[in-house]
């Protein structure tokens, strides 16, 4: 028996073939990406997360930058700055801030984890579809990798003003948007259901 | 953004952010906060338009490059939030009482809720509209 599958782009009806580990397969119509077959898929997608849920927790709890101006000093970390905005009557902005680079990040890292570690021991998780959605809905909201831009360019334009000391969280905060952008590369989600199937 | 100091405030657009960015000779700096700020939204909604209008009017032309449009407007409208975050991390360090503080002003509100806005509208859109043309005639 063929497998036929519909591009999720343009509906275009085409055979599944086997893939090369490290390949990808392009619709022939509209050239997105039908399917891939990471390298190692599983296990890398498992290692990246859990490396990723441990610097989360740093990048969270220690400041990311500290600046001096005459003597006086001031620091802030990522929710002391939503905690900032707060104050200052810009919740909507506190609200964007907080979803985009602390709430998403942390469910898309949850939610992975519950997914991934039950299956590497052989179990599926309950409520695993549902989960699954969650991860698909939550991801383009998390924004780590821009708002670390925008940190930069802001200390940027600080160093005129003041001597900029970079925090542990500031780093935290590159490695981890390395980690999630890994996570997601070794991470396609039809192998993910092929591997529920075969523990069922 | 509105910067208060011992001098009295001042306020700052983006383009004036931009502008002062740009005049102070951190050109990299300013081409990344215009880029990001004034020419990915603004592309990005003339881009939607025309796809949604394109596939109101039935345009059976160039469905590839059509698509391919929809993807780059979906990797690059996230982009747009840098200027949110440079507001949010200032305002956030640059906290000295009465010498100088920073508070973002209205303008972020309106510039986060466009970026959000975009982000959903670009997710509601179906691509595989554009190649409905290509079925009934091909």
């Amino acid at each position: 028996m063929t497998n036929l599958l519909a591009c999720r782009e343009c509906d275009l009806l085409q055979k599944e073939v086997r893939l090369a580990p490290g390949g990808s397969a392009q619709c022939a119509r509209c050239a997105a990406t039908l399917y891939r077959n990471p390298t190692d898929g599983f296990d890398r997608t498992l290692a990246v997360t859990l490396a990723a849920a441990v610097v989360f927790i740093v990048a969270n709890a220690f400041p990311m930058v500290g600046l001096e101006v005459s003597g006086s000093r001031t620091s802030t970390t990522l929710l002391g700055t939503v905690a900032t905005l707060h104050d200052q009557d810009m919740t909507a902005v506190a609200a964007l801030v907080f979803v985009t680079t602390f709430l998403a990040p942390a469910i898309d890292i949850s939610a992975m984890l519950y997914l991934l570690l039950p299956l590497k021991l052989g179990r599926v998780p309950r409520g695993l579809p549902a989960v699954f959605r969650v991860v698909d809905a939550v991801r383009p909201w998390g924004m780590v990798e821009v708002f670390m831009l925008g940190t930069l360019v802001s200390l940027a334009k600080l160093s005129h003003l003041a001597s900029v000391k970079p925090g542990i969280a500031l780093w935290s905060f590159a490695v981890l948007m390395l980690l999630l952008a890994a996570g997601a590369v070794s991470f396609d989600a039809r192998a993910l259901w092929s591997r529920v199937e075969a523990t069922r | 953004m509105v910067t208060g100091s011992l001098f009295g405030a001042q306020s700052d657009t983006i383009m004036s952010g931009v502008v002062f960015l740009w005049v102070t000779g951190s050109w990299p700096l300013a081409l990344i906060i215009f880029i990001a700020s004034i020419v990915v939204p603004g592309a990005k909604l003339l881009a939607l338009t025309f796809l949604v209008i394109s596939i109101q009017r039935r345009f059976a032309w160039a469905p590839l490059q059509r698509a391919r449009l929809y993807r780059a407007v979906e990797l690059v409208g996230r982009w747009s939030m840098v200027d949110i975050y440079v507001a949010a991390v200032l305002a956030a360090l640059v906290q000295f009482g009465g010498l100088m503080s920073i508070r973002p002003g209205p303008g972020a509100i309106a510039f986060g809720a466009v970026v959000v806005l975009t982000m959903f509208a670009a997710e509601c859109f179906d691509p595989r509209l554009i190649w409905d043309e290509e079925a009934r005639h091909g």
